[in-house]
């Protein structure tokens, strides 16, 4: 999977988390961040691979299963590397860069960074991550959302992703984490539902 | 038991498990988490050094006292660190002495690219390197024993994905008991290295080779794996990753002792297949390495000299050259070429105590890539240079990203510390601009102060601008002889900058409020008019290292007249809402900073009430 953001978001913090759950769960794992030079505000990439026996850190274009964008520039950025039919998981968040303060390009669309896509799959979420981190209690546990939408996909026990938060989490954030995470898994289950009545 | 790590946390933790006593750094993308790591630990001394140079000469005493040492640093820093690299190979060491390269393939934090394996053949040090963390762990215990059962400094070299990519390791070991005792053995022939004792090291030097060339041929870490006879594939560091998702079915060699190279395995790997290729990020070195064995192979034909391998260009590659067949299936709809975005440039942060005196910079008459924007001010500018009349030269920190828009404030950046020696060529050649050099005050310890001298000595004019936000900040806000912090975070000596610019001769020495743009912008005025050198240490702190933040800064959108002179100053919190000015409050660092409100001539910016 391919987690994307901007720097200060907690991209890294949950990628670390989700390599520790794989290793804790029996999988063989590699993680590797990519950060820009700037300290803050650049472009952070996070691949993280699970399997019996993973080789490379890096994962070709075309083939990530989870893209989980924590902003929605990124997300496009990033999105020729899904593989046709992957998840494209993206937080409505939106961070503007100066390259569009007085210049000819702007900041694109949902609807455009939609059509971008759903190039490489139809199977998208967009989800409103800060205000459930707020409703949470926390509004910078936006990165425990995204966990929390993610983990519908993957069979694992929830005990699995809570213990890791317990573990890693300073304390006085847990409760507030886990309870973003419960609620980022929920609306992408409401989601799921809704298409599926649709049907 | 298992834990996941960073190659950079397994190479600590490898040498405090070898008993590591001593261990020296510089910081440096991607090495500086060794040292962070290493400090944590118990029992073992560990500096933030001036720079790399004084690293491993500190390395190189605790060798000679007895006890293990570890000094680790980026790939440049083993430039700077050349002098005493070569003295340490020629005296040998007694208390296992490792140093670690880390290399920086694609540049992605680094002023240029270098592959360091050839350091290792022309310095006679023998050298490893790991393909993942679990290695980077159990090679850390290999690098110091070689180094004392061989007499030898040993040279470790990982890379940006090897130190900074997190893999499972399986951590076997404890941290040994019985570390050697320190104490010095009085050895002139070995210690000091006068000619008459040098030559006799120098055959020294051969004989261990010699030793190494046959040590290496059973090292258990270099690995064969014959599987499709018809391609035998030769890597090492993460390139073997790559190799093996990439050649699935073929023959592998795995390579962990670079030099020297073990030429009898790589002979019988030889033998086995039909074809050999090696796979290495940057130069060539195993290739030629193997093709003096007089063994047929290629590589850098269709694998890139240039930049960071992944597993798509070394498949890419090899179709390229016919090894792998072309996936049959259409091009999948992702390789389609990406749309245009806007991309996200690197820039200095909200509320830098940097920005101030790079807009000071390119307002006082400094080059103007763009001839339509005139920069809006409310002030006079003291004494104007006519646009192009300035020239910056800078070095190697943060502030470097000056260098972007909208700031273009800086002419150079070579390497550390040559802003100064720079300024001071410029000068001596006759150019007659107004010459400033710009340093972060870092740079500045690790090696301005020499270039300073140079100044003072020679009688120079150069303006030297010290950038001092009191800490090592691009690398993670690491002490420096000028913070008066160590490297396990408790208060150390410290070397002040203005005493330290006195004392090396220079009268006009100035400390400036690096948030007062006006005093930035009249003390440069006045001393880049003065015909003998000149420090301007603009102080401020780090805005990441600042816990606590005043109110922020707000646009009073009915005074905003859209001539956005505030975007000038490149602050990433300004940005447009509409036609106006917006202050994106949770970025903005408030009170502490308000360049903003200096530059805009509507004063339409001010602090929040709230």
């Amino acid at each position: 999977m391919l987690m994307v953001g901007v720097g200060g978001q907690g991209v890294i913090l949950a990628s670390d988390g989700m390599g520790e759950i794989g290793m804790n769960n029996g999988y063989d794992v590699k993680k590797s961040d990519t950060l820009g030079m700037a300290q803050r505000g650049g472009s952070v990439v996070s691949h993280i691979r699970w399997g019996r026996q993973v080789f490379s850190p890096m994962i070709k274009k075309g083939n990530v299963d989870f893209l989980i964008g924590f902003e929605q520039l990124e997300s496009a950025r990033w999105a020729p590397y899904l593989k046709s039919g992957g998840v494209a998981i993206v937080a409505d968040v939106t961070v503007v860069p100066v390259s569009v303060v007085g210049s000819t390009m702007s900041y694109p669309s949902w609807e455009e960074i939609e059509g971008i896509l759903s190039q490489h799959t139809h199977q998208t979420y967009l989800i409103p991550a800060s205000r459930i981190a707020t409703q949470a209690g926390n509004p910078r546990a936006l990165n425990m959302v995204m966990l929390g939408s993610l983990s519908v996909f993957l069979e694992l026990e929830t005990e699995a992703w809570t213990e890791t938060m317990r573990r890693r989490l300073p304390p006085k954030f847990v409760e507030s984490s886990i309870e973003a995470f419960m609620r980022g898994a929920d609306e992408v289950k409401a989601v799921i539902q809704a298409k599926e009545i649709k049907k | 038991m298992k834990k996941l790590l960073s190659g950079n946390e397994a190479i600590a933790l490898g040498a405090y498990h070898a008993g590591v006593v001593v261990a020296t750094a510089y910081p440096g993308t991607p090495s500086t988490e060794i040292l962070e790591n290493i400090a944590r630990m118990d029992g073992v001394y560990a500096e933030w050094s001036t720079n790399e140079k004084v690293a491993l000469e500190v390395g190189m005493g605790a060798s000679y006292g007895g006890v293990r040492a570890l000094v680790s640093m980026k790939h440049v820093g083993l430039n700077v660190a050349a002098d005493p690299f070569f003295a340490v190979s020629t005296t040998g060491v007694v208390g296992g002495l490792v140093i670690v390269s880390c290399d920086d393939p694609g540049e992605h934090s680094s002023q240029g690219e270098q592959d360091n394996r050839h350091f290792a053949r022309i310095a006679k040090v023998p050298m490893l390197e790991p393909t993942d963390s679990q290695e980077a762990y159990e090679l850390m215990d290999w690098a110091f024993s070689i180094s004392e059962e061989f007499d030898t400094p040993v040279l470790l070299r990982s890379t940006t994905r090897i130190s900074h990519c997190k893999t499972v390791v399986d951590v076997t070991k404890e941290r040994k008991a019985d570390l050697r005792q320190p104490g010095f053995i009085r050895s002139p022939e070995k210690y000091v290295m006068v000619p008459s004792n040098a030559r006799v090291r120098r055959h020294a030097m051969e004989e261990r080779i010699k030793k190494l060339q046959a040590y290496v041929e059973d090292f258990p870490l270099n690995q064969m794996l014959l599987a499709d006879r018809r391609l035998g594939v030769i890597s090492d560091g993460v390139a073997y990753q790559y190799a093996r998702e990439v050649f699935s079915d073929a023959s592998h060699l795995k390579l962990t002792t670079i030099y020297p190279i073990p030429a009898n395995l790589i002979r019988r790997f030889a033998r086995e297949v039909e074809r050999v290729v090696v796979v290495e990020e940057l130069d060539p070195y195993l290739e030629d390495e193997v093709r003096r064995l007089g063994i047929a192979v290629t590589g850098k034909e269709f694998i890139p000299i240039i930049g960071e391998l992944n597993p798509e260009i070394v498949e890419d590659g090899a179709i390229q050259a016919g090894l792998l067949s072309a996936s049959p299936k259409p091009p999948p709809k992702s390789r389609r070429p990406a749309p245009q975005l806007p991309p996200r440039p690197p820039l200095l942060c909200a509320g830098c105590p940097h920005i101030a005196t790079e807009f000071a910079l390119r307002r006082l008459g400094f080059y103007n890539p763009n001839p339509n924007e005139e920069l809006s001010l409310k002030r006079k500018i003291p004494a104007q240079l006519k646009k192009g009349g300035l020239i910056a030269t800078s070095d190697i920190g943060c502030y470097t990203l000056g260098v972007y828009a909208p700031l273009f404030a800086l002419d150079t950046c070579a390497c550390m510390g040559a802003s100064i020696g720079q300024a001071l060529g410029l000068e001596k050649a006759g150019v007659p601009n107004k010459i400033v050099a710009v340093i972060g005050d870092s740079t500045f310890m690790h090696s301005g102060i020499t270039g300073l001298i140079d100044v003072v000595y020679n009688e120079g004019s150069t303006t030297v601008i010290i950038l001092d936000n009191e800490t090592t900040a691009m690398t993670g806000h690491q002490g420096h002889p000028g913070t008066g912090i160590s490297a396990k975070g408790t208060k150390a000596g410290m070397v002040k900058l203005e005493a330290l610019a006195r004392g090396i001769g220079v009268n006009d020495v100035n400390v400036v409020d690096a948030f007062d743009l006006a005093l930035i912008e009249s003390t440069l005025s006045r001393c880049i008019e003065n015909d003998e050198p000149s420090v301007i240490i603009a102080r401020g702190p780090c805005p990441l290292r600042v816990k606590s933040s005043g109110k922020p800064f707000k646009v009073d959108s009915e005074k905003c007249n859209s001539c956005y002179a505030c975007l000038r100053i490149g602050c990433p919190a300004i940005s447009v809402s509409g036609d106006k000015a917006w202050i994106d409050a949770g970025l903005c660092v408030g009170s502490g900073c308000g360049i903003c409100a200096q530059v805009c001539p509507e004063e339409a910016i001010s602090e929040s009430k709230e």
